[in-house]
């Protein structure tokens, strides 16, 4: 019988659920998440206008390089400071 | 070769030891001299590999597993040891009266006989008998979760099957293939190499070598994928963003030093492109890692529209004896006489075709107007890439004493270009330079800081030389990592 050693990290994927929805967001707020790509600024302007409308107030953040992932730091005060984040993820 | 199987001695501490086999015809032609010495007054040990009553008539020790072979590196049959405390301290292969002669301390030895006759291959020398001995007086147990075939599976499909594989058939890995890589390096099989993103995996000297049996490597290779592995797992190197950007780019490795003649690697015509193992292999080993390791794959993380044939394998070494400047190496900071590989983030290659300049200046002219359009031409700041200088072109440098800090700062020279020209929008393009930027300045450096790089690597006909393509320049993305290879 042939034995191949196995190659990868040998980690089982985890599976997690997706975080309870927000039945709405009166008294929440909102990141907007700006991963600092061309354009960014304008799907993100344009969110905080619609969020203003339905008075849900917004809180702006912005990634150092879209091309790394969010600091630490960067990820544990949007969790501390908002209910909600909507990230402009590309141009 | 050493074994370290502890239950391994020999079968005797001092006198004189000969490991014959009755398949060997020179085995058979010292039969009498055998006979000789053990009349003598000297312990003589007679080693059978093959059958237990040969030579005939004589007290054999059969050696049916090899293990005394393998404690005494034999390589041919016969061969006559020396032995003075349980170790070897001379010896003699085939038959060679005078050789005999010096290890027995005996004279007139095997009258009658030719003065030499050549011996035959050890029965340890046989590649699948080679591996099993390897495996078998290994000092480590391999860690890795073995995955049992079925009788009918075939192992290239199994890897398939499992997603372990680039797209092309694999080497599989066996525990032997994987216990005879490791032998191309000293580092422990369980020592951590990195901790390797994006699923921040640590990756253990046996995980690369596994990946570097499925590349194809041979053992020697196994420290420059090492290194390249190390180098890709820094943060300054950043192989996540690497792998899951929807740009073109993948590890690009750059071998210098000592160790690019040691292993054959190709630095000559055809450098870029295919047809050497240690050039292919070397680079699809690293990929390999980052995929099966670290858990970079195409549609998971790895997210680029088009990707490069590069990803697959972009590693080739420098051409450092025909170049007329200081390698890559020692411009990164190293000795000549380190070896090192050195990771970029890259794609391409991109062609430069100049057959007309014999000047320097009107060369390095033509280098900048190849290098601006990377990425676009009225993209600035941002770029970075790696120009493999071709024999050809680097002449014209050569005979005219142009250094290679003076190229660079030539083509950057010609590369700091009118904002005007770059700003979005000009040109009736709408991509370029935000407005802001564009007038700040009268004038915007295409480069990156530490963006340019040039090396020198070809064939020696063809006034060509290449780009390679970085991705974006600079700490916030990727950043050139050499590292050196400990071999």
């Amino acid at each position: 019988m042939t034995a191949l050693l196995d190659p990868t990290s040998e980690r089982a994927t985890q599976t997690r659920s997706l975080s309870p929805r927000i039945p709405d967001l009166t008294n929440g707020t909102v990141a907007l998440l700006d991963i600092s790509k061309p354009r960014g600024d304008i799907f993100i302007k344009r969110l905080e206008e619609l969020f203003s409308q339905i008075e849900v107030s917004v809180r702006h953040y912005r990634k150092p390089t879209f091309s790394k992932p969010a600091p630490l730091d960067l990820r544990q005060r949007i969790a501390a400071e908002c209910t909600a984040v909507v990230e402009a993820l590309a141009d | 070769m050493s074994s370290n199987l502890a239950s391994t001695h020999l079968p005797i501490t001092d006198g004189l030891l000969v490991v014959v086999k009755d398949e060997c015809e020179t085995c058979h032609l010292t039969i009498p001299v055998l006979e000789e010495l053990i009349r003598g007054e000297e312990p003589v040990a007679v080693v059978s590999q093959d059958l237990a009553d040969f030579p005939p008539g004589m007290e054999v020790i059969h050696d049916l597993e090899l293990d005394i072979s393998w404690k005494l590196s034999t390589e041919t049959t016969p061969t006559i040891y020396r032995i003075r405390n349980g170790e070897v301290v001379d010896q003699q292969e085939g038959w060679l009266r005078s050789g005999w002669e010096r290890v027995a301390a005996v004279n007139d030895l095997g009258a009658g006989l030719p003065d030499q006759r050549p011996g035959c291959g050890s029965d340890t020398m046989l590649p699948e008998t080679y591996q099993r001995l390897m495996r078998r007086h290994s000092p480590h147990r391999l860690a890795s979760r073995r995955v049992e075939l079925g009788s009918s599976e075939d192992p290239m499909e199994a890897a398939f099957a499992r997603g372990w594989t680039d797209g092309l058939p694999v080497t599989p890995p066996t525990e032997e293939r994987v216990a005879t890589m490791l032998q191309g390096t000293a580092l422990p099989p369980d020592e951590v190499v990195c901790v390797l993103p994006p699923d921040l995996a640590e990756c253990t000297v046996e995980k690369v070598a596994i990946n570097a049996v499925m590349a194809g490597c041979l053992p020697e290779y196994l420290p420059v994928v090492v290194a390249g592995v190390r180098a890709a797992a820094t943060s300054r190197f950043n192989i996540h963003g690497i792998s899951a950007t929807t740009y073109f780019t993948g590890p690009v490795l750059v071998v210098n030093g000592p160790i690019r003649p040691r292993i054959g690697m190709n630095s000559g015509i055809n450098a870029l492109g295919q047809g050497n193992r240690a050039n292919m292999t070397i680079g699809r080993a690293l990929n390999l890692v980052v995929r099966n390791v670290g858990g970079a794959r195409p549609g998971g993380v790895d997210r680029a529209a088009l990707g490069s044939p590069g990803k697959l394998s972009f590693c080739f070494p420098e051409d450092e004896e025909g170049s007329p400047w200081e390698p890559l190496s020692v411009e990164r900071g190293f000795s000549p006489q380190d070896s090192t590989v050195t990771l970029f983030a890259g794609h391409g290659p991109i062609e430069i075709v100049d057959q007309r300049s014999r000047t320097p200046e009107s060369l390095a002219k033509t280098f900048a107007l190849q290098l601006r359009m990377l990425g676009h031409p009225k993209i600035a700041g941002l770029s970075d890439a790696i120009v493999v200088v071709s024999p050809e072109h680097a002449r014209v440098f050569r005979e005219a004493a142009w250094s290679k800090a003076r190229l660079r700062q030539e083509v950057l020279s010609s590369l700091t270009l009118p904002s005007d020209r770059m700003v979005a929008g000009a040109d009736g393009v709408a991509e370029g330079m935000p407005p802001h930027l564009a007038a700040a300045r009268p004038r915007m450096s295409k480069f990156a800081p530490d963006g340019l790089w040039f090396v020198h690597a070809g064939g020696d006909a063809g006034m060509f030389s290449a780009i390679i393509s970085g991705w974006i320049g600079g700490a916030a993305s990727s950043q050139m990592i050499t590292m050196a290879i400990d071999s």
